[in-house]
């Protein structure tokens, strides 16, 4: 353990913590923005830096290792005047008049950028704003991609290549510019990305976001923690819920996923809930008439039950094929199958969650 | 979204399923290559090639025009370092570029009040926040540069305009302290016209010959060829003038009829005697005093006359004697009381007596028989009296040029060995680097690293060593890296002789007790070389400045000659009617910098005689071609774009 001070207060950590580790847990603050749990940190935007003793100048937080007998100052008025400079700059290039100002953001409500300019006080940037006039790159049906509102903090490059090790998004150079090569332009498809949506979840603005987010304002929703219904890993997500109907699902610190989810459970995982197309009672085709009609689960077992008996007699268990669905759990689709074999006697086995 | 699967689609989803290795070809490549795959090209493939530019990016840089507005140079710093950044952190990414739009706002005149504080404020920021010495070293040097510059600043945004006097000059000519026209020099040479080249040069300057031969040519540090090759050798085209045109054998520059004024120098060095010669062509009436037995100063009593040969310096000063009326006075040594005579004799006297006076070390040992100082074995040289050190072990103690002097003399004076020994690295030595690589090539070892600790003495008091404490280098102060005490023993380095090189001091004492102020043993004067304090004397050169170079000396002697001329009620203007060679176009074509050619060091450590040879005819015509005539093309012609003293 590193026994180090924060604000006058003793705190130890592990070895391998960092001065932000040691922060949080002396119960104090440190503003951060470019900071992403987990991933490597570039301490990019230099707003969580903090003074220790003996340096002649501030350190990232974020990014600094603890040392023993550290003291280390998290708030002064100096500090302060570094924060803010450094938030003004950032809001300086972040494309503000693209959205009218955050007004027309997805994000807005739900921005970190907001959040940490509104905690230390940066209302508007001092500094000649940048215009932001780059296509948004949204043909992707799930992502889209605003290069304006960027602040290459590279959180979203993180969760990709660190994270999801999907290694699809990166940043690139335009001359002295660094932005992100996001795959949702129109060449999409050509690309290895599979639309997990990891990027967009680490996006701490609204560059980078789900496309659901246009059905809905972060304040007009509440949020329920679940399990994914898809494969058996078991992902939490917090399904996003406005007016009783979910509209859309966020990853989740749970054990297996530690807030990652791939794209069905991101993208379709609850759709269904509210589909028209939705049913709800077992159907039964009258064969006079050609119509489904309502039946109960008894009827529909019993019928379904004979008819693949008779099949089964008549032709053989290689007549019959089980073919499970993609939105269930491992477990469910290991009885579909022991079923499929046993009682069917058959090998025509598959599932859609191949696909 | 598009409609259907294009064939790329089909043929990525094919290799997607069939082969894993694809699959890691496609998630991991870098443009075409798998990273698996290692490659001798660059990742950046131009980074092979940059290095050119940089090269000439470097060129450029060093030819910073003299006179520019030094608030676009720093500008063009801070936008290196923004082209610099990696992109990583807001203080260098945002901040630089941030800074530079405030700093074009104010190189442009069009800040508004209140931009000073944001700078300062901004770069505050960037050095104390960036990451890597990108962004904070861009914000250092712009710090440094708002208070090394602060009258400008303050100029540009409350007078809207720049100071007083900036403004781009020529370069070779701005930077010539005595201020030589240098491009009409160089014309008249590869014209074939030495004669006039030589007086072209005594317009300004009245020692052609020892600019020839030693001086650290100024002119050539931001000299307008660097952008395409190297600076010419300018220093190497006025030797071929000297060489071909004594300065003894043509004629005098025209002077001006007699005023029946009197002017005393005291002191016959190269700054007394410029100052004499200026004076003398104004019409004036001269009295050089001189303590020694002959003219020159330094360049007698301190070059060595292997780099400056005796014969050609008595035809500098056998050339500036005829410019008028000049009573020479050798061997008269000037006391307090003779000084109070002479200033109320004549009409304006001019000090220059320079720096005479060895430092000396304290330490134990420092009397011993066989320890003396540079200045004392260098100016009993200068009369003839050359020591004889056949088969002594020679130590020199400092790392200037004088020090590089005494180890080269004492090589020629059969020394067995001759060792320099100095207390930083070889590469913080103020000698001129190519002393330092002279004496090397003549057998000098060069012992750094090294501080002077005591002398050992034998019984009858000769020297026998010179003990040293090991130094390291340590951080930077006052701009150079300093030595620190290494934890090493000490160490003996066996000496019978114990040369001290370490800087000379002013002999100020007669001239304080007549009653002129002085600082760090400096003369006090304003930029005008008046005395401070006294009415009518004036003074300069080593002696005003410290020990420096030959060419400041006579700068200084021309800036008292032309400000006792004012002071005596004239304005004198000195033409030399000389008419300069019609410029060509530039040479473009890069071409190597032809240097003077020295004799092989192992014939040249045995004698006394000039190591430097010269330029051949179709080198100088090569070298003078190589001038891009700035008197002429770019801010030469312009009215401000020179400076000239008619």
């Amino acid at each position: 353990m590193i026994r180090l001070t924060v604000d006058g207060r003793t705190v130890e950590v592990p070895a391998g913590s960092t001065i932000l580790d040691a922060v949080n847990a002396a119960g104090a603050h440190v503003p951060t923005l470019c900071h992403l749990k987990g991933n490597s940190p570039v301490a990019s935007c230099r707003v969580c830096v903090v003074e220790v003793e003996g340096e002649p100048y501030p350190v990232p937080s974020c990014s600094t290792p603890a040392r023993a007998n550290m003291a280390v100052t998290t708030d002064s008025p100096q500090l302060l005047a570094w924060r803010r400079t450094a938030l003004d700059l950032i809001i300086a290039d972040h494309g503000l008049n693209s959205t009218n100002y955050c007004f027309s953001c997805e994000k807005n409500g739900a921005c970190e950028l907001q959040d940490v300019c509104r905690e230390l006080g940066v209302e508007s940037p001092s500094f000649p704003a940048r215009e932001g006039k780059e296509p948004v790159l949204d043909s992707n049906p799930f992502l889209s991609y605003n290069p304006n509102l960027c602040i290459r903090c590279q959180r979203c490059v993180g969760a990709c290549n660190e994270a999801a090790c999907n290694h699809t998004l990166r940043a690139s150079k335009h001359g002295l510019r660094t932005s992100i090569e996001a795959p949702f332009g129109e060449g999409w498809r050509q690309t290895d990305c599979e639309s997990c949506g990891n990027c967009a979840q680490a996006c701490p603005t609204g560059a980078l976001v789900v496309k659901r987010r246009e059905a809905y304002r972060s304040w007009e929703t509440e949020r329920v923690r679940t399990t994914c219904p898809h494969c058996g890993v078991g992902c939490q997500l917090d399904l996003v819920v406005r007016d009783g109907k979910i509209v859309d699902a966020e990853g989740a610190p749970g054990p297996s996923n530690r807030s990652l989810l791939c794209v069905k459970g991101r993208s379709g995982s609850f759709d269904f809930v509210s589909s028209e197309d939705r049913l709800t009672t077992p159907l039964v085709k009258n064969r006079e008439t050609g119509e489904f009609e309502p039946a109960t689960w008894d009827e529909a077992l019993d019928l379904v039950a004979r008819r693949f008996g008779e099949l089964k007699g008549q032709y053989g268990g290689e007549s019959l094929a089980a073919f499970a669905c993609s939105r269930s759990t491992n477990e469910d689709v290991y009885l579909f199958q022991k079923m499929a074999h046993v009682a069917l006697e058959t090998n025509n086995i598959d599932s859609c969650a191949r696909v | 979204m598009k409609a259907a699967l294009s064939p790329a689609d089909v043929e990525y989803t094919v290799s997607f399923n069939v082969s894993p290795a694809e699959r890691v070809r496609a998630f991991t490549s870098i443009g075409e290559m798998n990273v698996a795959e290692l490659s001798r090209a660059p990742r950046a493939k131009d980074d092979a090639s940059v290095g050119t530019v940089v090269e000439r990016f470097m060129r450029r840089v060093e030819a910073t025009p003299p006179g520019d507005c030094p608030l676009s140079t720093q500008l063009s710093l801070l936008q290196a370092g923004i082209a610099q950044t990696c992109g990583k952190c807001v203080p260098c990414r945002d901040g630089l570029p941030q800074l530079a739009r405030l700093l074009e706002s104010v190189l442009a005149c069009e800040a508004e009040e209140g931009v000073l504080e944001r700078m300062r404020q901004l770069a505050a920021m960037i050095q104390a926040t960036s990451d890597c010495a990108i962004g904070y070293e861009a914000a250092n040097a712009f710090l440094d540069g708002m208070d090394a510059f602060a009258a400008e600043y303050e100029s540009h945004v409350h007078e809207g305009r720049c100071q007083a006097g900036v403004g781009q000059t020529l370069p070779c000519e701005t930077l010539c302290p005595a201020h030589v026209n240098v491009p009409a020099y160089i014309a008249l040479v590869a014209e074939g016209r030495c004669a006039d080249a030589v007086n072209m040069v005594r317009k300004d300057n009245p020692f052609p010959t020892a600019c020839a031969f030693v001086c650290e040519h100024p002119c050539e540090e931001r000299c307008r060829r660097i952008l395409i090759d190297a600076p010419v050798n300018i220093r190497g085209i006025k030797k071929y003038a000297v060489d071909h045109a004594p300065a003894d054998h043509i004629p005098s520059l025209p002077r001006s009829v007699d005023t029946a004024r009197t002017v005393a120098v005291v002191g016959g060095g190269p700054s007394g005697l410029t100052c004499a010669y200026f004076l003398a062509r104004m019409g004036h009436r001269v009295t050089v005093f001189e303590a020694r037995e002959q003219l020159g100063g330094m360049m007698r009593y301190g070059i060595p006359a292997y780099r400056f040969p005796r014969e050609r310096l008595d035809q500098d000063i056998r050339g500036l004697l005829e410019a008028g009326t000049i009573t020479v006075r050798c061997g008269e040594e000037i006391d307090a009381a003779r000084m109070r005579d002479i200033a109320g004799f004549y009409h304006a006297v001019y000090v220059a007596i320079g720096a005479q006076g060895g430092k000396t070390l304290r330490m134990e040992g420092a009397d011993a028989k066989g320890v003396m100082s540079a200045v004392e074995m260098l100016g009993r040289i200068g009369d003839g009296d050359y020591p004889d050190f056949t088969g002594k072990r020679v130590v020199v103690v400092g790392g200037g040029n004088v020090a590089m002097d005494c180890a080269r003399t004492s090589v020629r004076a059969g020394a067995a060995e001759v060792t320099v020994v100095y207390r930083r690295r070889k590469e913080d030595m103020t000698a001129l680097p190519t002393e330092v690589e002279a004496a090397i090539a003549e057998g000098v070892e060069m012992t750094v690293l090294m501080a002077p600790d005591s002398i050992e003495v034998d019984e009858e008091g000769n020297c026998t060593a010179l003990v040293v404490q090991p130094q390291m280098i340590g951080p930077v102060k006052r701009g150079r890296p300093a030595p620190v005490a290494a934890r090493k023993p000490k160490e003996r380095i066996k000496a019978d002789v114990v040369l001290i090189a370490v800087g000379q001091d002013v002999l100020s004492a007669p001239f304080e007790a007549f009653g002129m102020q002085t600082t760090w043993g400096c003369f006090n004067a304003d930029e005008m070389l008046r005395a401070e304090g006294m009415e009518g004397v004036f003074v300069g050169g080593d002696c005003q400045t410290g020990p420096s170079t030959v060419i400041n000396a006579i700068a200084a002697g021309k800036v008292a000659a032309r400000n006792i001329d004012e002071y005596l009620g004239y304005h004198h203007t000195l033409d030399c009617d000389i008419d300069i060679p019609v410029p060509v176009a530039n040479d473009r074509t890069p071409t190597g910098r032809v240097e003077v050619e020295e004799r092989p060091a192992r014939e040249r450590k045995l004698d006394y005689r000039a190591v430097e040879g010269g330029m051949s005819k179709e080198e100088m015509l090569q070298e003078c071609r190589r001038c891009l005539r700035c008197d002429h093309f770019g801010c030469g012609v312009l009215d401000e774009g020179r400076v000239q003293h008619d």
